[in-house]
């Protein structure tokens, strides 16, 4: 008995130390209490690591949530793949998980650092629980009824994540580079709430992935053993079918200097805004469409007259007045944290400084145009 | 023996403590901080929402820090009354609006939903609406800051909201928007700027309502670039009076351009029937007849189709007094005094002119049984008003009721 007792520990740490966890583990229906339960990213010897065939993936330009840092992963189960799509997320198989972590780099005292995500840190295996303070880990979910989105939220220990349905507001305090404070109350989307942004189809009320396009995944990543791009990595590994010959979109990455203006605003909108402003999003209520296939100057907001923005035009006449973005609706939202003026409505409760500006310069570049008004 | 085997066990053990991680903290925060109570109940009972549920509000006042929302078909939401159970979002601090819904054959009722950061009660995309005898209401009166919208349909078909009340909102009080086959009865909307607003929407009934103290009292618009142009608007026996409140809504919105005194307004919207009204002391004018030409809109070919005239609208047949004698706005008053005099007042209707030159037979303003129109020339520049009403002595067949049926 006492021997068999012992014999089951010590294959625990057998377990644990040699890291060889179980199986990442696919539930076709529930709702698993803890991200444990799926075995999708672990947490072990302070590090929280990515199990076997857990992909991690990044995107060119990515939807701005109060500075956080995002590590996001895929997996499918054996012999499956996704098929390419060229505009839309592509058409992933029963069974797919996507995993998003949000963290912040650790400060000192209890905050976390306001920077810039330059991408997951993955050296030995996994991202160093010391410098980095775990806040959620949303999955998304392809059952063969549709996807499913599930919210974990992370302990103060860093031990856990459990299932948070009804999402909440975690207080955090941001230290900007310059030792500047702010408080935030990040907020955790209920459940109901990641259809806000993931129902890309108002009509049909289904839940899609916005990240796993083309576009937005046509890019290096600096994998634990090499640098690649990451459509041609999830090829190798099984992960995509499909792909035609020749050159794949790719959008610009935001922050690159050395992109075109145009191109770095118009990805920018076009994941923080596109999934709900389209022609078939939450917010064609507006007539302001700002997904990456729009070109109708009205659609993308020049000289649009606002509809419902109530407060939120802080007294502008249109969306964009070109060459004047200080006369413009679009950057005034952003630069908003009143919750029934700013934009996006959900996912931010500070100001993306950085995103602002570049939307501001996009407008001031714009060749100046009489709106009638 | 014994012995050093428990020792291997205890130092097993505390191995496999540390690097399994197996420590789970219970204290963890598994409920909501900001909610408690049958607040967190109700949140989690939205989440968990399957068609056929009635989601019940006991009498009581509810906080909630974060907006809600609903995906679920055929849940219907049901309070002990509109000033017995409140849902309050008072220092809410995410989310556009109190509550969101995008599921169909909703209904809720007998409740209220107070002080919410934007909107009210937002549906979006629904078929089948039931709004019956729900409170919105921003309590500190009407302010900017207040929320735009208090009760919100928009993209729906077939909807009810009777009975509701709506008090405060920045933008308008009762609006849908973008929908089909609506009728918004026996309501109440005061100190609004919009008191209820319909906008881009086709087949509408609007009656027995009661709208005062709003700056507009009854909006009827047309908004460029949107999913669908409006049609086919009946307004009849409301009261419409002393909707004179200052505009309070921001700038850029369509109804800020909306005079405070405006009783009924129609906004590049066609075929609409207003009849067996009583409307009163609205000083702007008791009705308006315009154009988004007049409030920053320039004809764009990518607006595509969308018809900016105000054409086939049919008024008879409605109780008018008093309203004219002190419109808003500089250029309102300019006109009152060239036209009227120092002492004189608006007629009950004024149009601000625009007409789409290539339509055959005009606009088709039909107004009877009013006092008077005058066309302020918005076009022109307001250089030649006139008040020849001769070009409005006609009558356009009545529009068929909307009937939901459901009683």
């Amino acid at each position: 008995m006492l021997r068999r007792f012992i014999a089951g520990l010590a294959l625990c740490v057998l377990a644990a130390c040699a890291r060889t966890p179980e199986p990442v583990r696919f539930h076709a229906e529930g709702m698993p209490a803890t991200l444990a339960d799926w075995n999708v990213v672990y947490v072990a010897d302070g590090r929280l690591r990515l199990n076997a065939r857990v992909v991690p993936y990044d995107l060119a330009t990515p939807l701005f949530t109060d500075y956080a840092h995002k590590l996001r992963t895929v997996w499918m189960p054996a012999g499956t793949q996704a098929g390419y799509r060229p505009e839309a997320t592509f058409d992933f198989p029963v069974g797919t998980i996507l995993s998003k972590t949000f963290y912040y780099p650790r400060g000192e005292a209890g905050t976390v650092l306001r920077s810039a995500d330059p991408g997951p840190d993955l050296a030995d295996g996994g991202l160093a629980l010391d410098a980095v303070r775990l806040v959620e880990t949303r999955l998304l979910v392809r059952r063969a009824e549709g996807w499913i989105a599930l919210p974990y939220v992370w302990n103060e220990a860093q031990t856990e994540a459990r299932l948070m349905r009804g999402g909440e507001l975690l207080p955090l305090t941001l230290v900007g580079n310059d030792g500047s404070r702010q408080q935030v109350d990040y907020a955790v989307p209920d459940q109901n709430q990641c259809a806000g942004c993931h129902g890309t189809d108002l009509k049909s009320k289904a839940v899609f992935p916005i990240g796993p396009k083309a576009r937005h995944l046509n890019r290096s990543f600096a994998y634990e053993d090499r640098r690649a791009n990451q459509l041609a990595h999830w090829q190798e590994v099984g992960y995509l079918g499909g792909v035609p010959a020749g050159s794949l979109p790719a959008d610009a990455r935001w922050d690159d200097p050395k992109a075109p203006l145009e191109a770095r605003a118009r990805a920018y909108l076009d994941i923080n805004c596109g999934h709900c402003h389209s022609p078939r999003g939450a917010a064609r209520t507006s007539g302001m469409w700002l997904d990456a296939a729009t070109r109708d100057p009205l659609r993308l907001g020049r000289c649009k007259l606002p509809i419902a923005a109530g407060k939120g035009t802080g007294d502008h006449a249109y969306g964009i007045q070109p060459g004047d973005p200080d006369a413009s609706i679009l950057p005034y939202r952003m630069a908003s944290t009143d919750p029934s003026v700013m934009m996006p409505e959900l996912g931010r409760s500070v100001v993306h400084v950085e995103g602002v500006a570049l939307l501001r310069a996009w407008i001031a570049a714009m060749p100046p145009y009489d709106c009638g008004g | 023996m014994a012995n050093k085997m428990r020792l291997a066990a205890a130092v097993a053990l505390a191995l496999a403590l540390p690097a399994c991680e197996k420590v789970s903290s219970v204290s963890d925060s598994a409920s909501p901080a900001g909610e408690s109570g049958f607040a967190a109940e109700f949140r989690q009972q939205l989440l968990d929402a399957k068609p056929g549920d009635v989601i019940q509000v006991p009498a009581g006042t509810f906080h909630f820090d974060r907006s809600l929302s609903l995906r679920a078909d055929g849940v219907t939401i049901r309070g002990a009354g509109r000033d017995k159970s409140v849902l309050s979002f008072k220092g809410q601090k995410a989310g556009a609006e109190g509550l969101l819904v995008n599921a169909n054959d909703f209904t809720i009722e007998h409740l209220a939903i107070e002080d919410s950061k934007g909107d009210g009660l937002k549906v979006s995309e629904a078929r089948g609406v039931t709004i019956r005898g729900v409170r919105v209401e921003w309590t500190g009166g009407p302010k900017t800051s207040n929320g735009a919208y208090g009760l919100y349909p928009v993209l729906c078909h077939d909807v009810l909201i009777e009975d509701a009340v709506a008090i405060g909102a920045s933008d308008a009080g009762i609006y849908v928007g973008q929908s089909r086959d609506v009728v918004v009865r026996n309501s109440r909307a005061e100190r609004n700027v919009a008191g209820i607003e319909i906008e881009n929407t086709v087949n509408a009934d609007v009656h027995g309502n009661i709208a005062t103290g709003n700056t507009g009292g009854i909006l009827v618009f047309n908004m460029p670039a949107l999913t669908q142009q409006g049609d086919a608007v009946r307004v009849f026996a409301n009261k419409v009076t002393a909707n004179n409140t200052g505009n309070f809504g921001a700038k850029g919105t369509p109804v800020a351009s909306v005079p405070a005194g405006s009783g009924i307004v129609v906004n590049s919207n066609d075929n609409i029937e207003i009849f067996d009204n009583d409307i009163a002391d609205n000083q702007t004018a008791n009705i308006i007849i315009s154009s988004v030409f007049s409030t920053g809109y320039k004809a764009d070919k990518a607006s595509g189709e969308f018809d900016p005239y105000p054409e086939r609208i049919f008024v008879h047949g409605n109780r008018l007094s008093g309203g004219g004698d002190s419109p808003d706005g500089l250029d309102l008053k300019a006109l009152k005094v060239a036209m009227y005099g120092l002492g004189g007042r608006l007629p009950d209707v004024l149009f601000d002119g625009y007409v789409n030159p290539a339509r055959a037979g005009g606009p088709q303003i039909c107004l009877r049984d009013v006092s008077g129109v005058v066309n302020a020339d918005g076009p022109g520049g307001y250089k030649n008003p006139s008040k020849d009403a001769t070009p409005y002595a006609c009558s356009l067949p009545s529009l068929p009721a909307v009937d939901l049926k459901r009683g």
